[in-house]
């Protein structure tokens, strides 16, 4: 049972982000800590800008994730249209 | 009319391999000697990836985004005398530790990234390095910055860069950098870029910084989230290394895993101190030391080794052993500076009993059994006008230059101690790591700077403590040092919380 994991500081930002990868990742724990949300998974988590820019209501490039991130675990991967992490055992 | 954008990969392929050449008149081994020595074997570097595909520009952009997020909360926080609300003045003297033992080690980072970098063969992973030996500067600059504020209301910030040089246990982290910057760059990838940053680093960054949240310090807060969101990128150059040296060539794997063993055991035996931090510096609790431990170590290590398995790698087998300490370490720590209170540029205490009781909650195997009974005898001392200082210099590990003050966990009130015999000369340890990491150079570390051997060979100022401690280590003594009860910081803390600010306004005015 390996778990990938995202934590971003706790703002405006990623709040949306986080609902973002609530709707985009249905079997997400997401945990508020002091100043921080960290969001775990089984496996794997996806990122999707579209879903975040809906959230937002406005554009958002998924570099912009680096200002509000503050750890990860798991593999990544990243283009334009989304990061995703994984674990592949 | 408007161009098509390129997308990132097509981006990255322009701006970071494209910026590469092949040599025409030098030879490779002559640009890039440090390449093959380690008995590292690589043989097609285009295959390095950054799965971040970050840009020189899109770095800049974003770390400017960071940089003026994070001065708009240090002048916010200063004009609203931020000092002044925090949860208690005993938790300062975690930012002091920090400034001291850990800010360096940034600035030791820097260094390091920006000397393997030139070292290493492929194009992405120097741009890679680049970026992090720069973050690393930016993370040294903001810690200054940040804790500058503090340094004009608390004692203990001023000489942090002369005392990261000369004081006991600011040699362990030290020491730690050192023993990597003198390693090869793949070492030193191995080393800094994979057991510290992946494994290590959020330990002492997210939880401890979620706490200083807690505790009222915006500033520190903030620094360390904004810190960490590089260090994000950092762990991702540090796990591609690691699957770039494996796919390379098999024979990397066993110098690749030994070079895990021991980093892994260096790098949590230096984060000793934050164990203490998270446990007893904080008087807001977020989570104890295990628990971070259990999540970061435990969890995620257990996640990422897994991961790994199958190139061949192994956990390493010492994570067992901090795996076993994990009811102790805090403890144990604490029980040492508060025995040195007196040599220690920030100040020690004993837990009240609200804090015992957390204490006693969170380790309920360990702590009544162990450490409460020492502590009420401390407490006792205390009252009847005795603190107890340890008048006499303590032996200390000649890998982690911790001292001797860890237990053998299968008989926690036996001192854990291993020895080996060089050229001659007894060397000590306090773990099988250490003693490990040891016998396989012990060329490198019969070398170590003892703190304590060098203040008994006369090198540290003189023989009486104070010359060792206000000359040679610039402590002021009275003041930076002892117990936080009867202190300056102490007496400040209480002054401004007794003062009515209206009031005081008035009188400023008239």
């Amino acid at each position: 049972m390996s778990k990938v994991y995202i934590a971003l500081q706790e703002n405006e930002e990623s709040r949306y982000i986080v609902e973002a990868i609530e709707e985009d990742n249905p079997d997400a724990t997401v945990i508020y800590q002091p100043a921080m949300i960290r969001v775990e998974n089984e496996r794997c988590m996806v990122i999707k800008r579209e879903t975040v820019e809906e959230k937002m209501g406005r554009e958002w490039e998924l570099l912009a994730l680096h200002v509000n991130l503050i750890t990860i675990g798991g593999n990544v991967d990243e283009d334009e249209d989304q990061l995703s992490l994984t674990w592949n055992s | 009319m408007s161009k098509k954008k390129l997308n990132m990969k097509d981006r990255y392929r322009l701006l970071t391999r494209d910026l590469d050449w092949d040599y025409s008149y030098q030879d490779y081994e002559e640009i890039f000697k440090q390449e093959s020595f380690e008995g590292i074997k690589i043989t097609d570097w285009s295959k390095w990836e950054d799965p971040f595909r970050l840009t020189m520009d899109s770095y800049w952009k974003y770390q400017a985004e960071k940089e003026k997020k994070l001065y708009a909360i240090f002048d916010a926080f200063a004009q609203n005398n931020g000092q002044k609300n925090v949860t208690d003045a005993r938790y300062v003297n975690a930012i002091k530790l920090f400034l001291t033992g850990v800010s360096p080690g940034e600035y030791q980072a820097h260094n390091g990234f920006a000397h393997v970098g030139r070292q290493l063969g492929g194009v992405g992973a120097r741009v890679a390095c680049q970026m992090q030996s720069l973050d690393e500067l930016r993370h040294i600059q903001t810690q200054i910055h940040a804790m500058s504020h503090y340094n004009k209301h608390f004692d203990g910030f001023q000489d942090f860069a002369h005392m990261h040089d000369r004081v006991w246990y600011l040699s362990v982290p030290k020491s730690f950098f050192d023993d990597a910057r003198s390693a090869g760059p793949f070492e030193f990838m191995v080393a800094i870029g994979f057991s510290f940053e992946y494994v290590l680093t959020n330990l002492l960054f997210v939880p401890f910084m979620s706490g200083a949240a807690y505790n009222g310090d915006m500033a520190t807060v903030t620094f360390g989230f904004s810190a960490q969101s590089d260090e994000a990128r950092h762990m991702t150059l540090g796990l591609e290394i690691i699957k770039f040296l494996l796919e390379q060539h098999p024979d990397n794997l066993p110098i690749v895993q030994r070079w895990m063993n021991k980093w892994l055991w260096r790098g949590y035996r230096v984060l000793t101190l934050v164990a203490m931090m998270m446990d007893y510096m904080l008087p807001n609790k977020v989570m104890s030391w295990q628990e971070s431990f259990e999540v970061y170590f435990e969890e995620a290590a257990g996640a990422l080794f897994k991961d790994l398995a199958r190139y061949g790698i192994e956990m390493p087998p010492y994570a067992a052993d901090a795996i076993a300490e994990k009811e102790h370490l805090s403890h144990q720590a604490w029980s040492i500076f508060y025995n040195y209170g007196h040599a220690a540029a920030f100040h020690t205490w004993m837990p009240t009993d609200e804090e015992m009781d957390w204490l006693s909650e969170k380790y309920p195997n360990s702590f009544d059994q162990y450490y409460r009974p020492r502590y009420e005898k401390w407490r006792e001392m205390e009252e009847a006008g005795e603190r107890f200082y340890n008048p006499t210099l303590p032996m200390l590990c000649q890998t982690c230059q911790i001292p001797m003050g860890f237990t053998d966990m299968e008989n926690p009130t036996m001192t854990s101690y291993r020895q080996s015999e060089y050229d001659g000369d007894r060397y000590n340890f306090c773990s099988n790591g250490c003693k490990d990491i040891f016998d396989y150079e012990p060329e490198k570390y019969v070398q170590a700077w003892l703190p304590v051997h060098q203040i008994y060979q006369g090198n540290c100022g003189g023989a009486e403590m104070e010359d060792v401690l206000g000359d040679y280590y610039k402590m002021n003594l009275g003041a930076d040092n002892l117990d936080f009860k009867g202190s300056p910081d102490e007496a400040r803390w209480n002054a401004w919380h007794n003062l009515k600010p209206a009031e005081d306004k008035l009188k400023k005015a008239s």
